[in-house]
């Protein structure tokens, strides 16, 4: 109809870019516009009420030199925090949907839910429950049957420890550790195809870890890597845990005092948000180191 | 050993070797098949005595949280602690109700607000993300590899990491103390959009083909071909937009003013920070539980689903 005459003039328009122009117009504004204020902020001292001003390289300098908090607590312990959870959860991931994958369809997906189901609870909310287990007093659980048991004589002060505190954020992580990217290797697991492993055997391959390390890992690769970095956005999205369990910010000693709560502090308590976005995106640069080493070990190499 | 080993073999106990070797192999082979099995055998035991450890370990907090919330307040610290509550009681869910209105804003308020922003964030997010995964995977258009390779880098970001700068974008929009600003920040979900558009790539090219022959457009071959064939994915989207939604206290403790815009888990962590009186504690593990059960429940019903999509998450 009139398409016919209009047709050299639509052929510029790409209906394309309506499939795609929402998305990208959202994604520009929450994303990529925000790493960008993040970085331009991050030269600048801002404290929300007057216009930045531009102080150069200064918060960065600061950040290094004299933010001891920064250089003591929150940079070592985020990068011990995600090289204990990180791999930790991600290779008790692999070994729980691998031990998932060895059982009968009804027993999996019964286990599966279980396992899965903490990385659907609210973090700040589950502080309570720890509370509870962790609990200073005779009462807490975990004193409780330490004490009938006879392996200590009095209450331990496990909220109190900045050791203990650090402790106890890694069980909480561990536990909650097999998300989506534990699903993905799940399903990466039992989708390989069985053919290979009986042309393994054929060919004189003996044991079990032979079979996970020659035919499994390497036929899942693109899993194992959505895996790997699902783990590691969830490792540094990690925040608040130790204040939560302390009740108090920081938490004694500033145990378990993470980038992001050292972000936070100064972002939404100090309002020094030009300070803060330094921080986030010293955050950014950390986390993209951690990405490279996941996609050199699991990526597909290219040429 | 001995030198006996040393003496060459003859073809006969050659031939035996290798038939020793055979069989082993087979047996070896039968060992390999274990994967997926259909039906229960003694040598799962193994793993099922791997798993009641970790098992225990995983279920017992959940356990704390349901004993927890059905506790009566007198048992809530009663020494020595017990798992189980003798007595099972809804007060801490009364209580938590009936706080609610003293603070001026009633429960029904907080949850409402969750409910509606939840909603929105679901649906919205399925559908700007299926329309750009649908123009990722069939339409061709410039820019189109890189739009998808900035995609995939935006998985890695930990959307923490710009909480500050997302006050100035808010603000600038006008939408601080809005509904609205629960929901834009989450509307963009590079993994939803990574996952459906792997999940439409295993979609036949024919279909889409014959589909133009047929004189559809491309609006109508999404709504009508595409999307019905790719609902495992469009549901594990909406279960993870969900999880993001429901749980998200952030927005109402930054960047929300008004009371009456709050959501729920924003309500119930300032229930959990406050105070540590014993009251408290019950209230909050039936908070812990209001807001887990949902996600939990919805998670089962789709399961399948879920499973069914992460089958094609892999990254290259």
């Amino acid at each position: 109809m009139t398409a016919e005459t209009l047709k050299p003039k639509q052929k510029r328009f790409n209906t394309a870019y309506l499939f795609v122009g929402p998305y990208y117009a959202v994604f520009f504004t929450f994303v990529v516009v925000l790493i960008a204020i993040s970085a331009f902020l991050s030269f600048t001292y801002y404290d929300t009420i007057n216009f930045p001003s531009w102080v150069g390289l200064e918060n960065y300098v600061t950040l290094f030199t004299q933010d001891a908090d920064f250089m003591q607590y929150a940079l070592p312990t985020t990068i011990k925090y995600a090289l204990i959870i990180g791999p930790g959860g991600y290779a008790l991931s692999f070994f729980m949907a691998w031990v998932l994958a060895q059982l009968t369809h009804r027993v999996r997906t019964i286990v599966a839910i279980i396992l899965y189901s903490p990385s659907l609870t609210n973090g700040i909310l589950m502080s309570v429950i720890w509370k509870v287990v962790f609990s200073g007093d005779a009462r807490g659980y975990l004193n409780y049957w330490l004490l009938s048991l006879g392996f200590i004589n009095e209450p331990v002060q496990w909220l109190q420890d900045s050791s203990f505190i650090f402790g106890i954020m890694i069980f909480v992580g561990i536990w909650s550790s097999m998300s989506v990217g534990f699903l993905a290797m799940l399903s990466g697991i039992l989708n390989v195809n069985k053919e290979l492993y009986e042309a393994a055997y054929v060919d004189g391959m003996k044991s079990r870890w032979q079979e996970i390390f020659y035919i499994t890992i390497p036929s899942m690769k693109p899993q194992m890597l959505f895996g790997a970095v699902m783990a590691l956005v969830g490792t540094f999205n990690a925040s608040g845990l130790a204040s939560a369990l302390s009740g108090s910010v920081p938490p004694p000693q500033y145990a378990g005092w993470l980038i992001v709560d050292h972000m936070n502090d100064y972002g939404f308590a100090r309002f020094e948000m030009g300070y803060a976005s330094a921080i986030s995106v010293v955050l950014l640069l950390v986390v993209l180191v951690f990405n490279r080493v996941a996609t050199r070990l699991f990526g597909e190499r290219r040429g | 050993m001995d030198n006996r080993q040393k003496r060459p073999l003859t073809k006969t106990e050659k031939t035996i070797r290798r038939f020793k070797r055979m069989r082993k192999n087979r047996k070896a082979r039968f060992l390999g098949t274990m994967i997926n099995p259909s039906r229960f055998h003694v040598s799962q035991l193994k793993f099922l005595l791997i798993l009641v450890p970790m098992l225990t370990v995983t279920l017992l907090p959940l356990i704390f949280i349901v004993s927890h919330a059905f506790k009566p307040l007198d048992e809530l610290y009663a020494y020595p602690p017990r798992i189980f509550a003798s007595r099972l009681t809804l007060d801490n869910f009364t209580n938590l109700f009936t706080i609610a209105s003293q603070t001026g804003v009633p429960f029904s308020r907080y949850f409402f607000n969750s409910l509606v922003s939840s909603a929105l964030v679901i649906f919205l997010s399925i559908l700007i993300g299926s329309l750009a995964a649908y123009s990722f995977s069939f339409l061709k258009y410039k820019g189109k590899e890189t739009m998808f390779m900035i995609n995939q880098i935006a998985i890695m970001i930990v959307p923490v990491a710009v909480a500050v700068p997302r006050f100035i974008v808010l603000s600038a929009l006008g939408i601080t103390d809005t509904m609205w600003a629960h929901v834009f920040p989450l509307l963009a979900m590079p993994v939803g959009v990574f996952l459906v558009k792997q999940f439409m790539d295993q979609v036949p090219r024919e279909l889409y083909e014959a589909s133009v022959i047929d004189g559809a457009n491309n609006f109508q071959i999404y709504r009508s071909v595409v999307m019905p064939l790719v609902k495992p994915a469009l549901a594990t989207v909406a279960i993870l937009a969900f999880q993001a939604a429901w749980n998200n206290s952030g927005t109402s403790e930054l960047y929300v003013t008004n009371e009456a815009l709050k959501t729920l888990p924003y309500y119930f962590s300032t229930l959990t920070m406050g105070t540590s009186a014993i009251a408290a504690q019950g209230m909050s593990a039936a908070a812990n539980l209001l807001m887990f059960a949902p996600n939990i429940l919805l998670f089962i019903i789709l399961q399948n689903s879920v499973m069914n999509t992460m089958a094609y998450s892999g990254i290259k």
